[in-house]
């Protein structure tokens, strides 16, 4: 029944769920074709205008992205609270334009494998992220961890430690 | 497949919003019960009563486990609710940067629009 009301409205609400034991899915609709979409998702320059939205509390300080099958990536943050920056790294898996992304997440072990499509109708873009961990284990962890990769872990735990001493 | 948030929110009140469902989970808490003895207790047929502990069931408040012919019903358990915090802050994370995103895309369409005239 919720599928069906979806269907019929479309909103910017932004979906997240845990699809199966070992994948979660963010969904959203953006006002805009897919090329458009895509392209934010692939040129530095736009990436960093959005990655990390103020609220974070961190800087995107350099992106770098080799947008092909086996390119790397690097998106590198600072905290105001930490002298040294911390990067997000993996590599593309299948690059699509402008309907797939698949790409690793590498700074830490048992790194999900995200899936992103972009999917137009009526001139908006469906956008589907699929994070999809190597085990049930490993998504367990990633929730029982408190961390939700808003960035590296590391700052996760300064975050903390910052919080228990207030 | 467990869903979470406004939609897991609304089948819980939906499954609180009946009297027998309300009185099934006070049952529920004092012991667990077959599907045969919910029937008993509320005086209902076993299929009206398999509706009510379905409904539960699907909202995440009830846990049925079937062992030989007999259904046993017991509270869904509450280690859900860490995970689905968890899944809350996630998607406000993304939430957060999809807001963003939304200004890029329709700065890049202004653009797009601009460059177009300016061809002309």
């Amino acid at each position: 029944m919720n599928a069906a009301r979806s269907e019929t409205v479309v909103t910017n609400d932004t979906t997240a769920d845990r699809r199966s034991e070992r994948e979660l899915v963010v969904t959203r609709v953006f006002d805009g074709p897919a090329r458009i979409v895509y392209d934010a998702w692939t040129k530095p320059e736009l990436l960093m205008r959005w990655w990390a939205p103020k609220s974070f509390g961190i800087t995107f300080l350099s992106c770098e992205v080799d947008v092909r099958p086996g390119g790397t990536y690097r998106f590198v943050f600072g905290h105001p609270e930490s002298g040294e920056p911390m990067a997000f790294v993996g590599r593309y898996l299948e690059v699509e334009p402008p309907s797939r992304l698949v790409w690793t997440n590498e700074e830490g072990e048992n790194g999900a494998v995200t899936t992103l499509t972009f999917e137009e109708r009526d001139g908006k873009t469906h956008l589907m992220l699929r994070d999809l961990y190597p085990s049930k284990e490993a998504l367990d962890e990633a929730v029982a961890s408190g961390s939700t990769n808003a960035y590296p872990e590391q700052f996760d735990e300064l975050d903390a430690l910052l919080k228990s001493l207030q | 497949m467990v869903q979470f948030h406004a939609e897991h929110v609304d089948a819980s009140f939906a499954a609180l919003s009946d009297a027998t469902r309300r009185g099934v989970l006070e049952r529920l808490a004092r012991e667990d019960a077959s599907i045969t003895q919910l029937a008993d207790t509320f005086q209902m047929t076993l299929t009206g009563i398999k509706k009510h502990v379905s409904v539960l069931e699907h909202a995440g408040l009830v846990v049925t486990e079937k062992v030989g012919r007999v259904r046993t019903c017991r509270l869904g358990v509450s280690r859900l609710e860490p995970e689905a915090a968890w899944i809350e802050r996630y998607r406000e994370l993304w939430a957060a940067r999809f807001d963003e995103l939304d200004k890029v895309v329709k700065e890049s369409i202004q653009e797009e629009k601009a460059n177009e005239r300016s061809k002309k």
